[in-house]
């Protein structure tokens, strides 16, 4: 994995971008590489970073160059074996790549989720209003367990047509997924004992006869019934939403709860123009990209500017730093609604690109609709804590004090 | 497209035409670049671009080139005589050098996964199945290609199919038996994906034959000479905001998004390909003129929203839920 001599030309730093004080506080590790270089190579790793945002973004967008099939982890499938069967979207290249994502953009496009949005909108009312009920003396509450993580286990596995039992998995699941991008740490030691049950439940849910009809999951057998993917393909496409749409929507609201706790003057001006909400969602994800890094294997020798990146290396791109770049972003580190965040890749860019942003998008919306219809004021009400993943940035807890209207 | 920067051009992008060959009688293969050197937009075997004809008509053309090359894309063009006059333009006045307005590339025509491949081509309709084999080997996958023409000379690209051995067979009308389509299809085995593009007759024979097969097993795309005319827009075209009251005039230079951005409007983008959906607006009143490549023909036809990115309008006013 490691390589026996240094690069020339290229700036090297011994960090660890998984040690927990990195985890902690990214901010000084993603200003220090951005800065040392357009490429940095990390000596620890034997990986070459990027962490500007026009070279995250190129990267991103250079499938050819960069492709996902050898692992978007730190793990190299060209000679390691994968802990589990690759996804068929996003550890996999083209041409294998097209027909399971045609078919999942479909399935998740804003045209389909339309069907959803007035249940959602409903189920983010009542979890509200129960809360609220629930708090009424202190209007205090940790935002983490009862919204960020309530919402989605309330709404995602039914709309992906999973049965109620074991929906305790996903969350595991997805934050041992998220950390074995990284490399074989704590966190990963951590999960490992109990992966094996974990994944095991995780395939049975994808199952035709398990899925419920009209779901996320019937059609994406109706799919292989037409042809589209085959019937071997099917399960694996429908793991990739157990997989890829839980723990990122879970750390997408909290970095959102926590953005408007953080900012209660960004709370004030929601409320009187709610029409940014679509822009304050996004605006959460460039600012805290949930997802913080994604690793890529060089094609042949790719000239990178002031180096070359020999083949088959690993390119850690820091999605993170990008979308707080100074050379891209006035005032990166404000929480900003005014500010247009398109562009950002905390969804990633190119023919990768998050498939699920717009049930991220959705999910985002209804919930807070409706607590914009009740809660004039939002602030922290204690520390929050972080919770540490190799790859999300994520919180464990954030304690918000509310006062409704 | 406000700051959703990338290195792509936008869905209508003006490309360069970079070289013009002529590669069987009465066919020309042009290959038309990014004039900046950037990327093309990604595409995948049975993708077809727009190209927008001086009269601001549009025609389809399959992308027939390599979809792992991000530089450059191929089409070619059979000259149609008595045709509306687009191929003969580019025939007879696009040289190489010219700018040529371009839309997509969308891809209504998939190659879906198989461990075989059967590929039935009438004329210029080898364009779009020349990626698609070019996939099936790279892919492993068993294929063969039935390839009809008016005479050799007349079919395009057999110098490069030839390295296929006999995967490729020909059907020279002048050197032979007409290809008996429905028994071809019958006998191929049931699992194969049979895929077709030639004329209207080649691809109906195809299709009646392969009505007994698993649904998805048969799919076809006819090509002809007449495709839709576009109704494109040259002249400038109102956009009224619901919410605000507010009315925009979107000039042919801008897109509705920039005008919105103009007019201090705020749409959340991300692509700015008409790619990703990020933009999709709720369109209240007027006929929007679709270029984008996610709504589907269902889509287009309830007109109910648009990608503000991209699309565009063919009516004189269209009102947005903005
Ligand atoms: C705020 C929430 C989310 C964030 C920040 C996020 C982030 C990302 C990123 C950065 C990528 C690109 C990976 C790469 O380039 O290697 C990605 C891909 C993907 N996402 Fe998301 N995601 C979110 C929500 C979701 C949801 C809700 C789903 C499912 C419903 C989902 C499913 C996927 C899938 C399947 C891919 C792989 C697509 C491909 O490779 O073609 N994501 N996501």
């Amino acid at each position: 994995m490691t390589t026996t001599s240094l690069p020339a030309h290229v700036p090297v730093s011994d960090a660890d971008p998984f040690a927990p004080d990195v985890l902690e506080d990214p901010a000084p590790l993603h200003e220090e590489l951005r800065e040392a270089g357009p490429v940095v190579f990390l000596s620890r790793y034997g990986a070459y970073a990027l962490a500007r945002y026009a070279h995250v973004h190129a990267a991103l967008v250079d499938w050819q160059s960069f492709p996902s099939g050898a692992g978007v982890g730190l793990s190299n499938f060209r000679h390691e074996t994968p802990w589990r069967k690759p996804s068929l979207l996003l550890e996999t290249d083209p041409p294998r790549h097209d027909a399971p994502r045609v078919v999942l953009e479909r399935v998740l496009s804003p045209r389909a989720l339309r069907r959803l949005r007035e249940q959602w909108a409903a189920d983010a009312h009542l979890l509200v209003d129960e809360l609220l009920r629930r708090v009424a003396g202190t209007g205090e509450f940790d935002a983490v367990p009862s919204l960020a993580q309530a919402f989605p286990l309330r709404v995602f596995p039914d709309a992906v047509g999973l049965p109620q039992e074991g929906r305790e998995n996903l969350l595991p699941y997805g934050d041992h997924l998220f950390n074995a991008f990284g490399p074989p740490n704590e966190l990963v030691a951590r999960g490992n004992p109990h992966i094996g049950r974990l994944a095991a439940w995780v395939d049975a849910q994808c199952a035709r006869e398990v899925l419920a009809p009209g779901g996320f999951g019937a059609q994406i057998w109706a799919a292989s019934d037409r042809g589209d993917i085959t019937p071997q393909q099917a399960p694996l496409v429908v793991r990739s939403l157990l997989s890829a749409g839980v723990d990122t929507t879970v750390h997408g609201l909290a970095a959102i709860l926590h953005a408007f706790a953080a900012n209660p003057e960004q709370w004030r001006r929601v409320r009187a123009e709610p029409r940014l909400l679509r822009v304050a969602f996004d605006e959460a994800v460039r600012w805290e990209s949930p997802v913080q890094t994604f690793f890529r294997t060089a094609q042949g020798d790719v000239p990178l500017p002031g180096t070359v990146v020999p083949d088959g290396e690993k390119i850690l791109m820091f999605l993170g730093a990008a979308n707080r770049d100074p050379r891209r972003w006035e005032r990166p580190d404000e929480f900003d609604l005014t500010r247009d965040p398109s562009g950002h890749v905390g969804f990633g860019m190119g023919i990768h690109q998050c498939v699920g942003q717009h049930v991220a998008r959705l999910e985002a919306e209804s919930v807070l609709t409706a607590l914009l219809e009740r809660v004039e004021t939002i602030e922290l009400a204690g520390a929050p804590v972080r919770h540490h993943n190799n790859t999300l940035r994520a919180w464990e807890s954030i304690p918000v004090r509310v006062r409704v209207s | 497209m406000g700051t959703g920067r990338t290195a792509q051009p936008a869905a209508t992008a003006t490309l360069l035409v970079a070289e013009k060959d002529r590669v069987a009688d009465d066919v020309v293969a042009l290959t038309l670049v990014e004039p900046g050197g950037g990327r093309l937009r990604d595409w995948a075997p049975g993708a077809h671009i727009d190209v927008v004809l001086p009269t601001g008509e549009m025609r389809q053309y399959s992308l027939c080139g390599d979809r792992f090359d991000p530089f450059a894309y191929r089409i070619a063009v059979r000259r149609e005589e008595g045709g509306r006059g687009g191929s003969a333009w580019l025939h007879d006045s696009v040289r190489t050098g010219r700018l040529l307005p371009t839309g997509g590339p969308r891809n209504t025509f998939p190659l879906v996964p198989s461990e075989e491949y059967v590929f039935i081509a009438g004329g210029i309709g080898i364009t779009p199945l020349l990626p698609m084999l070019a996939q099936a080997e790279v892919l492993g996958a068993r294929w063969t290609l039935h390839y009809c023409g008016r005479s050799r000379a007349s079919m395009p690209f057999l110098d490069e199919l030839g390295r296929h051995g006999d995967r490729v067979r020909l059907h020279p009308r002048d050197e032979g038996p007409r290809l008996d389509v429905a028994a071809l299809v019958a006998a191929a085995p049931a699992e194969a994906r049979i895929y077709c593009c030639g004329p209207v007759a080649m691809v109906e024979a195809v299709e009646r034959a392969g009505a007994p097969r698993p649904a998805g097993s048969v799919r076809a795309e006819r090509f002809s000479a007449a495709q839709q005319p576009a109704p494109v827009r040259d002249a400038p075209f109102e956009v009224v905001l619901a919410r605000s009251g507010t009315s925009l005039t979107v000039d042919p230079s801008a897109t509705v998004l920039q005008a919105l951005e103009g007019a201090g409007v705020r749409v959340l983008t991300s692509c700015g390909q008409g790619l990703c959906g990020t933009c999709e607006t709720t369109v209240l009143e007027g006929r929007p003129d679709h270029r984008d490549s996610v709504l589907d023909a269902a889509d287009r036809a309830a007109g109910d929203c648009m990608l503000v990115c991209v699309s565009r309008a063919c009516s004189d006013r269209l009102v947005l839920d903005l």
